[in-house]
């Protein structure tokens, strides 16, 4: 391989110093194929860094968790149709067009993984966390999963169930916490401020009203 | 009562920490591409979750899942490949086009393929 060196360009010591790894090289490679067959709309592409870079996250499913606790005909129409009911409040889109949203009772409690690479529901929480996608999540959620709470920081009662499931292309799911006591009288924004994203994977609970996030 | 999001003790899972959504520019790249392809019907998602699916079951895959966009777009290449949309090669000699490129471009300007050296 022909090693670079700077002879002959002396004035300019900024000469020859940018580096694309090999992955980054690769996605150009792919993004300038694509572009030329047409396949793709680089302008496109931009807008679809932006939106999850930015304007889709966990508030989104706070919004409608805390609508849910709030609001018993919401709550309903949530339970028998979630990708519906999940839209009427602006949140659609890809990765969200089959919902299911799981309810947390006292007698069971609702986990959310995908086994099968990292399927979520992108409209409502936005991208997963690096956790979320790691082989040890992947496979201790379903053989483990009171062990996999332990290390969230959550125990549940002996008695409270835990029923994972098990997301797919097709069905994502989105978990509905139990409305922390002490909760009545709040606003629809003040209930979202204590719904967690990782309260919405099942891997914690909805915080109580004084505790800090 | 459970510690807030972040509060981690077992080394089994990797560390929570306020994590950017992707954490080097061409991972952005990288799923936009996907989710682009998939708005223009290029694969249907079932067919790029079990692309993806395979990758992320590497045996060398990472427990701390930093890797996963590594995965990612090894999936999508060869998805892309098995399409017939391009081949390996082609990706191969492109990206290597690029480092030249970015090689031959002055510091602090935008890198073109254009300034490929090697360009034909």
């Amino acid at each position: 391989m022909h090693h670079h060196d700077d002879d002959g360009h002396h004035h300019d010591h900024h000469h020859h110093d940018n580096h694309l790894g090999e992955m980054a090289a690769r996605v150009r490679a792919l993004e300038t194929i694509l572009t030329e067959k047409g396949l793709i709309d680089p302008a496109a592409v931009d807008t679809i860094i932006e939106t999850y870079e930015s304007r889709v996250g966990p508030r989104n499913g706070a919004a409608v968790v805390a609508k849910a606790w709030s609001d018993p005909e919401f709550r309903a129409w949530l339970a028998r149709d979630a990708t519906a009911a999940i839209a009427s409040l602006g949140y659609a889109g890809r990765q969200g067009e089959h919902m299911q949203a799981v309810f947390n009772t006292p007698g069971v409690h609702n986990m959310v993984v995908c086994t099968l690479c990292s399927c979520y529901p992108w409209p409502v929480l936005g991208l997963p966390p690096v956790w979320y996608k790691s082989p040890p999540y992947r496979s201790r959620a379903v053989s483990d999963p009171r062990g996999v709470l332990a290390e969230f920081g959550v125990t549940l009662p002996e008695d409270t169930a835990i029923r994972v499931w098990d997301s797919t292309a097709e069905m994502r799911y989105l978990v509905v916490p139990m409305r922390p006591e002490g909760t009545d009288g709040m606003s629809g924004e003040q209930l979202a401020d204590l719904v967690t994203r990782n309260s919405m994977i099942g891997t914690g609970l909805a915080l109580a009203p004084e505790q800090p996030r | 009562m459970s510690p807030p999001d972040g509060a981690l003790a077992s080394p089994g899972l990797p560390k929570e920490a306020d994590e950017p959504v992707f954490v080097e520019p061409w991972q952005a790249q990288a799923f936009a591409l996907a989710v682009e392809l998939n708005a223009r019907g290029v694969f249907e998602w079932p067919e790029w979750a079990d692309a993806l699916s395979r990758e992320l079951h590497s045996p060398d895959a990472a427990p701390d899942g930093s890797d996963y966009y590594d995965h990612w777009m090894r999936a999508l290449e060869k998805l892309l490949v098995a399409k017939g949309v391009t081949t390996s090669d082609t990706v191969a000699d492109l990206a290597l086009a690029w480092q030249r490129a970015a090689h031959a471009t002055p510091h602090g300007r935008p890198i073109l393929l254009e300034n490929d050296p090697q360009r034909s």
